[in-house]
């Protein structure tokens, strides 16, 4: 089969996957939140840690208990990775400290920006009771997030919006755990391995010695996808023969990354009571995802003579095209794994991948990331344009006014600030510029990718930067931190704003939320903020090495 | 074209006034601009480059447009309070100390208080708002309305208030001050229309806000240049950053929105409404539901008598005549069409007979017509009126002829019975005059235009619930409340205010009063009682009520106008960007010119021509700004494609044209 038949039949599939899995597990997931009863293993969980699960919480609450959630996460990784030699299994893995803080933030906010190789970084105790936790946890904060923005819309002159407690344990419990096993059960039929093995040395054909980890790879590869997480059990993620053997798990793979954000929005049309609003929103996603893989997968192709393309940094096992597709979705779901190497990528194609993470991730976006990324941009949309049909701005009957406005404005912004404050400081600060690889535009790619990777908590990495020196490692750190909690608290803030207001009831004179019209209109937006604000950015970048 | 020149010459001193920074604070969008502009008036000094002089005398030229826009928005304003101002300037009044019956004084009108008795007879203006508490009198009200036509103000009822700077011209009246000197009508009609007391709306401060986001991401990606630039070696000019800048941020709407904010005041004045604030005009644009009064409004102020139909057995012509007879003494509209019914159809119409008494209409009897000579004594009224009166006279109303009214209730009419008494025989009805409510023209049409809007009508009534549904049907209303009282009223729009729908009524009797206060929208007709006036949100000084769906769609206008040109002016950075960016970064990158899409003529010139089309841009929108862009009510669906269409792809591609054409003209300066 060529390269591009092959490439066709795994976005044939893998679109039909999505589209029939995105039903059942949308409703599931409006179930999962909604539902009055709670598990068994969940009522042990809240006797055990004192949670009143049918008590509410206002946004502020909320917000502070998964501000202090967040932060007792990152103190608890970064103890463990400090202390990770004097752990058992340690097998040699360490990480200087500011290398420590990087990877705690890194893997509370979902980024999962690796700074370290992940063989020689984490022992398997980091690996499972550090990272995976996190892996689990911190997409079920981002799903819980998700839901906060849902209730705002959906309830009418309450104070609270919702519990976190319960949001977080009910995601991991009833959602990413039973997801995560049946993923890493398909993963390890797909010859992806599960081991607790010691080191293999063999000697290679060249005669040199190379050791071979083992590890508990399946498990922590389903959550690594599933939870847009992305960071690698390997170095070399999901390139690495144990993490992805061949072209069905590379398939898989690219299926658990996308299924969860892709399914939110039908969640999200459910519990408005309107499933055509969930169709818009879905639209919106479909579409930028669809148009940036039509451009790197056109760019890969073209990249370079000969009928394979640009196989340089690309493995054999998947080619132009699903190495493309992969890169595509890790890209825009905010997942960071890796089954090629952007920096060898095209400028276009790798520029492609920029300007993915650059929307915002929301194309589909982050677990629950992404809906909540795609119902700002919708408030911004209808604000820009509602006032065009000669009514207040509104969003299924909650009035967007200055409060409203003002959050989400700001929500949006934050990343693109961070990514701009941070490449202009990194460039102007010798002891970082020099960790620059590559010389003139792409140079600028490689350390504008990284900022924009951590600012958008995707964690993917352009390589070529080296970014293990104190300076990127802490100001990575703040930008993922930032990146990630400054938007949820402002969206806590929406969402509380929101849920207090009375929903108007008579919406027919309003700009129409469900139309494909308004689907155009969230992709205008959403490329005309990104557009203009990264304009001058991708110009010296991407397009500068392109033209 | 040059009448906007005119203008624009005329506005420029008020314009040049408004360069004052500490002005243009409140406008951020263009104070950064001021900002910018001051920065490059200092660099140019140094540089002394044709190119950076010329820069700089664009962006000072894009605040003067700015402020041209205001200046002419509020100049508008100015002209009308000028006007107002002259009614009240001479004014002094003959008080009456120690209330009705006291002595007269003539104090300046300035010195009157609220409770003041003024007396004013033919000739004289009224030195205050107040209430007339004696006396009719004719009153010109040209002042205020513009209606030259004088109108009838009498103590008691609903048509008791009177206006300070109106003058009487007929009869005298005795008037008690309502307001304080100062914050009387004309007063206040002063300041809205000057702009002085013009406050932001809601969705004015929450587009500022997006603008001021807006402003501060393109300061970052603007900012940031020189150090992404580091890398390629030299960063760009500051003048060519600083024109990016400038080019980038909303300043179109950044310009306009004051300016759209006072001209949609002014719309509402020149159909001779006043609003009480600029947040109700907005409201007005949101409103779900209109309350409607169904006479005057909805149906011709007076029923007309259809036909009559014989009851009783009786002579047709006999019943007919009688029922004109009756009808004589009857000078009431209704009355006269009864008059004028039986004049079509019978030749023998002769007037009131000798010795014949009209009997007219009273509040008890709630009967008028005539007693004969003969003793024969005729009746006509309501049906329940009749049948008491039958009784008293030994007489009842036959079922047939309620089961003759009810069908003329539930085709939207209103039944009047005729009844006549012999001399020295028993009272018997001989006929049902059917009135008829005649729906005014176009109101359906109307009706349909505004449910497309989403916007539902209900029609307010005291008639009875099947009279009021039929003419709802008849109308196109979407909904009646029948035997209305101003406590229904309020409840109804409680009710749907409940709902989350907004709410406008009109109103103009004290009773209206608290259905005013509590509506969104509530429009008091200039008639009406100052209670009434003190509790609308805005007047209507020709006190028409189908006026309020004007109102609603001056309020869309203001909306739509403000949404339009937001987008429009942030589509037009997409080729501001095609333009710059290759000028600035072609010198590091020789392969990005060819973003060059438009082959302007060279760096200078590409970044002066969006300069240039960034402030002209602002000068050829303020007539849209001042007119509104052009509302027709269509379905929301169909309104939001077209405005997308043309401000929003309008928006990305007009600049690309208007860049192009600039630097055509800009490259054959020297030095370009």
């Amino acid at each position: 089969m060529s390269d591009a038949s092959a490439g066709l039949l795994t976005i044939g599939l893998l679109a039909a996957a999505v589209a029939v899995v995105h039903v059942p597990l949308g409703n599931y997931l409006a179930w999962v939140f909604t539902s009055e009863r709670d598990l068994r293993v969940e009522r042990a969980i809240y006797r055990v840690t004192g949670i009143n699960s049918r008590s509410e919480q206002s946004w502020r609450t909320y917000a502070v208990a998964l501000g202090a959630f967040s932060a007792v996460s990152v103190l608890w990784l970064l103890a463990l990775v400090v202390a990770q030699p004097h752990l058992p299994l340690a097998r040699g893995a360490e990480q200087s400290l500011t290398t420590a803080v990087n990877t705690a933030v890194s893997f509370v906010t979902n980024t999962n920006w690796q700074d370290y190789a992940g063989e020689d970084g984490a022992s398997p105790v980091v690996q499972t009771i550090g990272l995976t936790i996190q892996n689990f946890v911190s997409a079920a904060v981002g799903l819980a997030v998700a839901l906060t923005v849902i209730r705002g819309l959906t309830r009418s002159g309450a104070r609270t919006i919702g519990n976190f407690w319960v949001d977080l344990t009910r995601g991991v419990v009833r959602v990413l755990l039973p997801l995560a096993f049946v993923g890493a059960l398909v993963l390890l039929a797909g010859g992806v391995i599960e081991n607790l093995n010691a080191a293999h040395t063999i000697t290679t054909i060249a005669g040199r010695h190379q050791t071979i980890q083992g590890g508990l790879v399946a498990s922590q590869e389903a959550i690594k996808e599933l939870g847009t997480n992305g960071g690698g059990y390997f170095n070399a993620n999901s390139a690495h023969p144990f993490e992805n053997p061949n072209a069905v798990t590379n398939l898989i793979e690219i299926f658990l990354m996308l299924v969860i954000p892709f399914s939110l929005p039908r969640t999200y049309g459910r519990l408005v009571g309107d499933r055509r609003q969930g169709y818009a929103v879905l639209g919106f996603m479909a579409t930028l995802w669809t148009g940036m893989l039509a451009v790197i997968t056109w760019a890969q192709v073209h990249a370079a003579s000969g009928p394979l393309g640009a196989m340089e940094g690309v493995e054999v096992r998947f080619g132009v095209w699903n190495s493309a597709l992969f890169a595509n979705s890790t890209t825009s779901t905010s997942t960071g794994a890796v089954d090629s190497l952007h920096e060898s990528y095209s400028a276009i194609g790798g520029g492609g991948a920029l300007v993915n993470m650059a929307v915002g991730e929301v194309s589909p976006g982050g677990v629950g990331s992404g809906l909540y990324g795609a119902l700002v941009l919708a408030i911004l949309a209808v604000f820009i344009a509602g006032l065009m049909v000669g009514r207040t701005p509104q969003l299924l009957g909650k009035t967007i006014g200055r409060k409203e406005i003002t959050l989400a404005a700001l929500a949006t912004v934050v990343s693109p600030a961070l990514v701009l404050i941070g490449t202009g400081t990194a460039l102007a600060v010798p002891v970082a510029r020099g960790a620059i690889l590559a010389h003139g535009p792409h140079g600028l790619t490689e350390l504008l990718y990284a900022f924009t990777s951590a600012a958008n908590n995707n964690g993917s990495a352009f390589a070529g930067l080296s970014a293990t020196q104190p300076f990127l490692n802490l100001t990575l750190a703040a930008a993922m931190a930032l990146g990630r909690f400054v938007p949820i608290a402002l969206i806590l803030a929406l969402a509380g704003s929101l849920a207090a207001q009375r929903r108007q009831g008579s919406t027919e004179g309003s700009m129409p939320t469900h139309t494909p019209l308004f689907t155009g209109l969230m992709v205008g937006v959403a490329v005309l903020v990104t557009g203009l604000t990264f304009l001058p950015a991708l110009a010296l970048g991407p397009l500068a090495e392109a033209l | 074209m040059t009448s906007l020149l005119g203008t624009s010459i005329a506005a420029m001193p008020a314009a040049l006034r408004k360069l004052d920074p500490r002005h243009l604070v409140h406008t951020p969008v263009i104070f950064v601009v001021w900002v910018c502009a001051a920065l490059t008036t200092v660099l140019s000094i140094t540089d002394g480059s044709l190119f950076a002089w010329s820069v700089t005398v664009w962006l000072w030229l894009t605040i003067v447009f700015a402020n041209i826009a205001e200046a002419i928005a509020e100049g508008r304003g100015k002209a009308q309070a000028q006007s107002l101002r002259r009614t009240r300037t001479t004014a002094t009044a003959r008080r009456l100390i120690g209330g009705a019956d006291g002595a007269e004084e003539v104090v300046a009108a300035a010195d009157l208080r609220p409770g003041d008795v003024v007396v004013v007879e033919a000739g004289e203006v009224i030195p205050g708002d107040g209430d007339v508490i004696d006396g009719v009198a004719t009153v010109d009200e040209s002042a205020v309305t513009g209606e030259s036509a004088p109108v009838v103000r009498e103590a008691g009822g609903d048509r008791c208030a009177v206006t300070g700077g109106t003058s009487v011209l007929s009869d005298r009246i005795l008037v008690e001050i309502t307001s304080r000197p100062g914050e009387t009508f004309i007063d206040r009609m002063i300041s809205l229309v000057e702009g002085a007391a013009r406050q932001k709306t809601p969705n004015e401060i929450a587009l500022g806000v997006l603008l001021v986001v807006l402003t501060l991401v393109f300061l970052l990606a603007v900012g940031t240049i020189p150090l992404l630039t580091r890398i390629a070696g030299h960063p760009p000019t500051v003048i060519t950053l600083v024109a990016l800048l400038v080019c980038l941020i909303p300043t179109t709407i950044g310009a306009l929105l004051s300016a759209i904010g006072i001209a949609g005041m002014d719309r509402l004045v020149q159909h001779n409404v006043l609003a009480m604030s600029g947040r109700a005009v907005e409201a007005a644009g949101d409103v779900s539901t209109l309350l409607l009064d169904k006479t005057g409004t909805i149906t011709l102020g007076n029923r007309q008598a259809a036909r009559i139909v014989v009851v009783g057995g009786g002579d047709s012509a006999q019943t007919h005549a009688l029922a004109r007879l009756s009808s004589l003494a009857d000078l009431t509209p209704e009355g006269r069409s009864v008059v004028t019914l039986v004049d079509g159809t019978l030749q023998d119409t002769a007037d009131l007979p000798d010795g014949a008494r009209e009997v007219p209409f009273t509040a008890q009897t709630r009967m008028s017509g005539v007693d004969l000579a003969d003793g024969t004594r005729v009746r006509k009224g309501a049906s329940s009126a009749v049948a008491k009166w039958l009784r008293e006279t030994g007489g009842a109303l036959p079922d047939s002829v309620l089961a003759q009214c009810d069908s003329i209730s539930s085709d939207g009419g209103t039944p009047l019975v005729v009844a006549v008494q012999p001399p020295r025989g028993c009272a018997s009805a001989i006929g049902v005059i059917h009135l008829k409510d005649v729906v005014k023209p176009g109101m359906t049409e109307r009706f349909n235009q505004l449910r497309m809007m989403g916007i539902r009508t209900v029609m307010i009534t005291g008639d009875n619930p099947l009279t009021a549904k039929a003419i709802a049907a008849e109308a196109g209303v979407d909904d009646f409340l029948a035997e209305a009282t101003p406590e229904d009223k309020m409840r109804l729009i409680r009710q749907e205010q409940q709902g989350g729908r907004m709410v406008a009524m009109t109103g103009d009797g004290t009773n209206d009063a608290p259905a005013l206060a509590q509506a969104d929208v509530g429009v008091a007709m200039n008639t009406g009682t100052s209670a009434a006036k003190e509790a609308g949100n805005m007047v209507d000084l020709d006190s028409d009520p189908t006026k309020l769906i004007d109102i609603v769609g001056i309020g869309k206008q203001l909306l739509i106008t403000r949404g339009a040109l937001t987008t429009f002016s942030i589509a037009n950075d997409l080729a501001k960007y095609f333009a710059v960016i290759p000028a600035m970064f072609a010198p590091l990158y020789p392969g990005l010119s060819r973003l060059n899409v438009m082959q302007l003529h060279s760096p200078q010139s590409a970044i002066l021509s969006a300069v240039i089309f960034n402030a002209l841009i602002i000068i050829a929108l303020i007539p849209l700004s001042l007119k509104g862009v052009r509302y027709r009510p269509a379905g929301v669906e169909a309104l939001l494609r077209r405005n997308l269409f043309i401000f929003g792809l309008g928006g990305v591609i007009a600049p690309f044209i208007g860049i192009k054409a600039i630097d055509l003209i800009v490259q054959l300066l020297p030095g370009m």
